[in-house]
């Protein structure tokens, strides 16, 4: 069984429960899958599966990576591939198709993706940094002030500055799975997941 | 199928499906879903609409009504399971998309004509 799936975040909506209450939920398109290898630990050193996620246009795909999909009997084009650990990999094989029906409703998820590029930001946005007044005489508005101490004369490394904010990997934790749709290989997540609208999404369960 | 239209045709098939055309002006007859102490019973709520908000599944009514002299206003939620059922009772006859206007009015002039 694998440990998750990857899948394009198409957008954010909300649903009514049974009982009511109304959650705002992420729609998920993830999957299906196709694996594409198989790794063990007399070979690679590790186990894990690597599964291939949509179709491209064959004039898109490099030709190690095609040949590496003819091996594996996938007969699709397939544009990203990505390993997952796993314990055992009994009942994977290769080139089979797996769908979003691997969750149920309310199993909890993790969903790591790439966060929003935000460009180079300050640091009240960057850090949450408090600034200073806007008027009453000051003249420094936004700026970060002091990088430290006088007694070591030298700044240490990570004192948070200015700098490229957004486009990094982030894992949104404790996410829950609301709905699934096997039929549009759909998933509802409860809440928020990282990155813009037709970014890739891996959906993990939790704890692995 | 593009991002959105996927989107749209998921909020789509969230939506609840035997909902009556509610229009502003219209009276309108809400059955509530009311849990007092573990049982549900069903409270009437009947007034004249004076709002629709629209957009995907938060679509809400706004449903006023005068009750022992005092005007209440009610906002309802259209595909939330707590509402068991929307009834239409009089089309009314307005001209405008929201009738807040209502709001200071009292009595004869509070009226609306109905729809012929």
């Amino acid at each position: 069984m694998l440990p998750g799936i990857l899948g394009r975040k198409v957008g954010m909506t909300h649903l009514f429960t049974e009982d009511g209450r109304m959650v705002p939920v992420t729609v998920i398109q993830a999957g299906p899958v196709f694996v594409t290898q198989i790794k063990n630990d007399e070979k690679d050193g590790y186990t894990a599966v690597q599964v291939g996620f949509e179709e491209a246009r064959e004039k898109h795909l490099t030709f190690p990576k095609f040949g590496h999909l003819k091996k594996a009997g996938v007969n699709k084009n397939l544009r990203t591939l990505k390993e997952f650990r796993v314990d055992s990999t009994s009942g994977i094989e290769l080139g089979q198709e797996i769908a979003c029906d691997i969750f149920t409703e309310g199993d909890k998820v993790t969903v790591t993706g790439t966060s929003k590029g935000r460009g180079f930001q300050g640091g009240v946005k960057r850090y949450h940094f408090r600034g200073q007044h806007m008027t009453h005489g000051y003249m420094t508005h936004r700026r970060p002030l002091s990088s430290g101490a006088t007694g070591p004369q030298r700044v240490f490394k990570g004192v948070r500055k200015p700098g490229h904010m957004g486009d990094a990997q982030v894992t949104q934790k404790g996410l829950k799975i609301v709905k699934v749709d096997s039929e549009r290989n759909l998933l509802l997540v409860d809440g928020s997941v990282p990155g813009p609208n037709g970014a890739l999404v891996i959906v993990n369960k939790a704890g692995k | 199928m593009s991002k959105q239209a996927l989107l749209d045709s998921v909020v789509e098939s969230l939506k609840k499906t035997d909902l009556p055309r509610i229009n502003p002006g219209d009276t309108v007859k809400v059955s509530v879903k009311v849990r007092e102490g573990g049982k549900e019973r069903i409270q009437v709520f009947e007034g004249v609409c004076i709002a629709c908000k629209h957009g995907g599944i938060g679509e809400t009514i706004t449903i006023r009504k005068i009750s022992s002299g005092v005007g209440v206003e009610r906002t309802f939620p259209l595909h939330s399971p707590n509402v068991a059922k929307f009834e239409v009772t009089r089309r009314g006859k307005v001209r405008r998309a929201k009738l807040y206007y209502l709001r200071d009015k009292v009595g004869k002039d509070a009226r609306i004509p109905e729809k012929r």
